[in-house]
């Protein structure tokens, strides 16, 4: 039973820790759960959070994309600019979406088809892309967006717009991931790129659609950092990529491929994101800030593989032993667990601010 | 002095949870092979470990010349004499020969540098010495697994080992190379060297072994000389369980054609390839490794491109450009790598299983977990896979099981022909038994077995008629009843029995 209980911990650490670290900043800063703080660490998080969801299906499948921060960057000026001249939201979204997917159907071709790293083929988008946005723009910030804003700044029923686009993209990424051919297969792809293939599954294929994937994701994070920005910035958003890494990472995606999940990169992007607010709201020094959530990274990742390779050690002997059965946390489970964690912890988000108004 | 080179006496181990040696005690002579057998999780590799100075023993006490030893690392095990040959060799292949053989003890000059003058002229005698024919600045991705596995051993020499560990050495080489390997083993017996070697294969265990010590569920079962054993009480004493009939064939009454290849080509890799298999029949691949047999199957299965010739899947023709198409077709294949090529290393047994048929599973584009769940587990239980449970990683369970969890893959794609490339390899006693059965009961429902093996004694131990390939071409075809014997199949795969 003790050991059931050790293990149901190690399972849901990372949740745990979110908890713990909420209740900490609610602690140390009397601002933070004012509904005011609360409703902008959200609306902070929703950029990244969509990097984080494209960084995490990406390697997942043992890729990765170094360019999403300026791939957001050229299909936000792009969108921004086409709506200036239109008038319509539809072109701009239009306009954001094919330009962020177009960039990610060159990375899909070079790692997919070229066989070169995902590395580097995506280390040149990052160039490539960043210099296009900069030489359409002549390095100029596009400024007046009129209501382009209101896909940032915009509220309904007194929940941020971002807010309430991320929720429905939560829910939708998790079931691509978790109840389609394609999501299942990712796992495979990035666990035994080979034994997948052997299995039936269409390698080049998954490799082009979670590029799209994450093209769709950047694309709208793009139009999101441009409204709530109030302009059109060539230079904005440099370094995202490294946001959204960061978030899934936190959030227990393996970077050696075939394990991450929607939930945990939530709660990965929330223990960046409140660690972030609560030093802002202490004060603290922004070049210290760096230092810490620099440290935070390694942290998480070397507490995660110590574990990991202490369960393994553990289990390489047990055979037949059937401790690990008595916690059947199944895939189906699992999806169960998946779908109330991302309830539980997404929607309420949107929903907690009114509730703490009236704190 | 007495002639005990090693003497474990009284080991325990334990891991949370489990106790995987207990009082094991074991004496190795000097200048002999001691085979260690037992299934996998026997605890053989656990105890290497602790002679490897890789575990530490909770209990117990190894001496060496009588005298007692702590070992607390591998170099320190290396500064003892005890060297090991791992099963999965360990070597950097893009370095050279002479600084694989020299890796973390480079001899230096004074002022710190590497001395590559030494290291050359030391390899060239080393390499002399042992009669190793290759250049000691070769990279050693030239070189094959047997060449790099004599590579390993004189190292350990050279280190000085008087007591070395060999853990599987025949798994991945050729017949003759065996023959290379057992001469060392003699040469090296001839100067005093003990040898711990560990091995699945029975004959060969027999063939070189002078004592064998039997594990089973982590304590000795018994340690003898092994002229006073035969092969049937080993398997015995190994699975604690007296196995009948090492075979269990049963003839089956077969069916329509189920595949049929006509003229299937390949440039420089196999040619004109031309067999069938019916429904109900077990249809056997003998020859030497390099035969083709291998790469025949995978052409067949969609994983590499074939020049010509045609594939019939219950008399159509069909065709295949990727095992997706296969799948689809109802053709299977259980490929030899099951490391490389067919576990999912990080992800649970149940997704590991879904993995091929997902689509039996999504109705309008969901995935239902539960039916998922609910048809792995019925065929988990039909194909007996043992497993703590269903959200159990693939890489924990044993290699046996494994092997059943990929063909509970493969058979929740309701396969028509099934092809199973050395399905038993690397894989204990009992589990080949219940691997074997398992083929029974597939022809048993009327599907076809493409089995392709090196072991002979399995081959005509299940097959109702076994192809014979040499040098990318089919040289023979013998039946049950007919020509059935280890002596005919080994004419037609050398080539001699041509024509």
């Amino acid at each position: 039973m003790k050991k059931n209980a050790s293990q149901y911990l190690q399972k849901y650490t990372i949740y745990i820790v979110l908890i713990v670290l909420f209740a900490i900043c609610s602690l140390i800063s009397p601002y933070f759960l004012s509904g005011n703080n609360l409703m902008n660490v959200s609306k902070q998080l929703c950029v990244g959070l969509l990097i984080a969801y494209g960084e995490m299906i990406l390697i997942v499948s043992g890729f990765l994309d170094l360019s999403a921060g300026s791939v957001l960057a050229l299909a936000g000026v792009l969108s921004v600019s086409s709506y200036k001249a239109t008038g319509s939201m539809l072109v701009a979204v239009v306009v954001a979406i094919t330009v962020a997917v177009a960039c990610n159907v060159v990375n899909a071709f070079f790692v997919g088809n070229c066989n070169v790293p995902a590395f580097i083929a995506t280390l040149g988008m990052q160039q490539v892309a960043r210099g296009i946005a900069l030489y359409y723009t002549g390095g100029q910030n596009i400024l007046q967006l009129g209501d382009f804003v209101d896909i940032g700044q915009g509220m309904v029923f007194g929940i941020p717009v971002p807010v309430i686009l991320v929720v429905i993209i939560t829910v939708v990424v998790w079931y691509i991931v978790n109840h389609t051919r394609y999501g299942r297969g990712i796992y495979a792809i990035g666990g035994n790129r080979s034994a997948a293939e052997a299995s039936g599954i269409n390698t080049k294929a998954s490799i082009y659609k979670s590029y799209i994937i994450n093209g769709i994701l950047v694309g709208l994070a793009g139009m999101i950092f441009m409204a709530r920005n109030n302009a059109g910035l060539p230079n904005g958003a440099t370094g995202y990529e490294m946001t959204g890494l960061t978030a899934a990472i936190v959030g227990g995606t393996s970077f050696v491929g075939g394990i991450g999940t929607v939930s945990g990169t939530v709660a990965g992007a929330f223990i960046v994101g409140l660690l972030e607010n609560v030093m802002n709201l202490r004060g603290i020094n922004a070049y210290i800030q760096e230092i810490v959530k620099g440290a935070i990274i390694v942290l998480a990742v070397s507490f995660d593989v110590i574990s990991k390779s202490k369960k393994s050690g553990k289990l390489i002997i047990v055979k037949e032993k059937p401790e690990k059965g008595a916690v059947t946390h199944g895939t189906s489970t699992e999806s169960a667990r998946l779908q109330t964690a991302s309830k539980s912890q997404c929607p309420p988000e949107g929903t907690q601010p009114p509730d703490n108004k009236q704190l | 002095m007495s002639d005990i080179k090693m003497r474990v006496s009284g080991v325990e181990k334990s891991f949370p949870g489990v106790k995987a040696l207990s009082d094991i005690n074991f004496s190795l002579r000097k200048g002999t092979v001691h085979a260690l057998c037992g299934e996998n999780g026997a605890g053989k590799s656990t105890l290497m470990k602790i002679i490897m100075g890789i575990y530490k023993a909770d209990k117990g006490q190894i001496y060496i010349d009588d005298q007692p030893v702590t070992i607390r690392s591998p170099i320190q095990a290396m500064e003892l004499g005890i060297s090991m040959i791992a099963q999965e060799l360990n070597y950097v292949s893009d370095l050279s020969v002479e600084e694989n053989l020299f890796l973390g003890r480079l001899p230096v000059t004074k002022l710190g540098r590497v001395d590559w003058k030494k290291v050359r002229t030391d390899a060239k005698r080393f390499l002399k010495e042992e009669g190793l024919s290759y250049a000691p600045d070769q990279k050693l991705k030239t070189l094959t697994v047997s060449d790099i596995q004599m590579l390993e051993i004189t190292k350990a020499i050279t280190n000085n080992a008087q007591i070395i560990i060999m853990d599987e050495p025949t798994s991945s080489i050729t017949e003759r190379e065996v023959g290379i390997l057992f001469e060392k083993i003699a040469e090296l017996k001839k100067k005093g060297v003990s040898i711990i070697y560990i091995s699945h294969k029975m004959d060969e265990v027999f063939q070189i072994a002078d004592d064998i010590t039997i594990l089973m569920d982590g304590t000795v079962v018994s340690t003898d000389r092994a002229e006073d054993l035969d092969m049937d009480t080993v398997i015995s004493r190994m699975v604690g369980r007296k196995i009948e009939n090492v075979y269990p064939k049963e003839q089956v009454e077969l069916g329509e054609m189920a595949l049929e290849v006509k003229g299937l080509n390949k440039e420089g890799i196999f040619e004109n390839i031309n067999f069938h298999a019916r429904k109900g029949e077990i249809v056997g691949f003998a020859g030497l490794v390099g035969a083709g047999r291998t790469e025949t199957m995978r052409a067949i299965f969609g994983l590499d491109p074939y020049d010509s010739g045609a594939i019939y899947i219950n008399g159509r023709e069909e065709k295949i450009r990727s095992p997706e198409d296969s799948i689809k077709k109802h053709l299977v294949m259980l490929s030899e790598n099951r490391r490389e090529e067919g576990i999912i290393p990080p992800r649970s047994v149940e997704e590991n299983a879904s993995l091929a048929s997902l689509k039996n599973f999504i109705f309008g584009g969901y995935a239902h977990r539960k039916k998922e769940r609910n048809d792995v587990k019925e065929m988990f239980e039909k194909m007996n896979v043992k497993t703590p449970s269903m959200d159990t990683e693939i890489s924990k369970l044993s290699g046996g099981n494994q092997q059943k969890v990929l063909l509970t893959r493969w058979m929740l794609c309701d396969p028509e022909v099934m092809i199973l490339d050395e399905p038993t390899r690397g894989i204990d006693v009992g589990a080949k038994f219940e691997i074997y059965k398992l083929m029974t009961a597939m022809v048993r429902e009327k599907r076809a077995v493409i089995m392709v093996s090196s072991e002979l004694p399995e081959l005509l131990g299940m097959c109702d008629r076994i192809y014979v390939m040499c040098q990318g071409r089919i040289t023979g075809c013998v039946e049950r009843g007919a020509d059935f014997s280890q002596e005919t199949i080994m004419r037609f795969a050398t080539g001699i029995g041509e024509g």
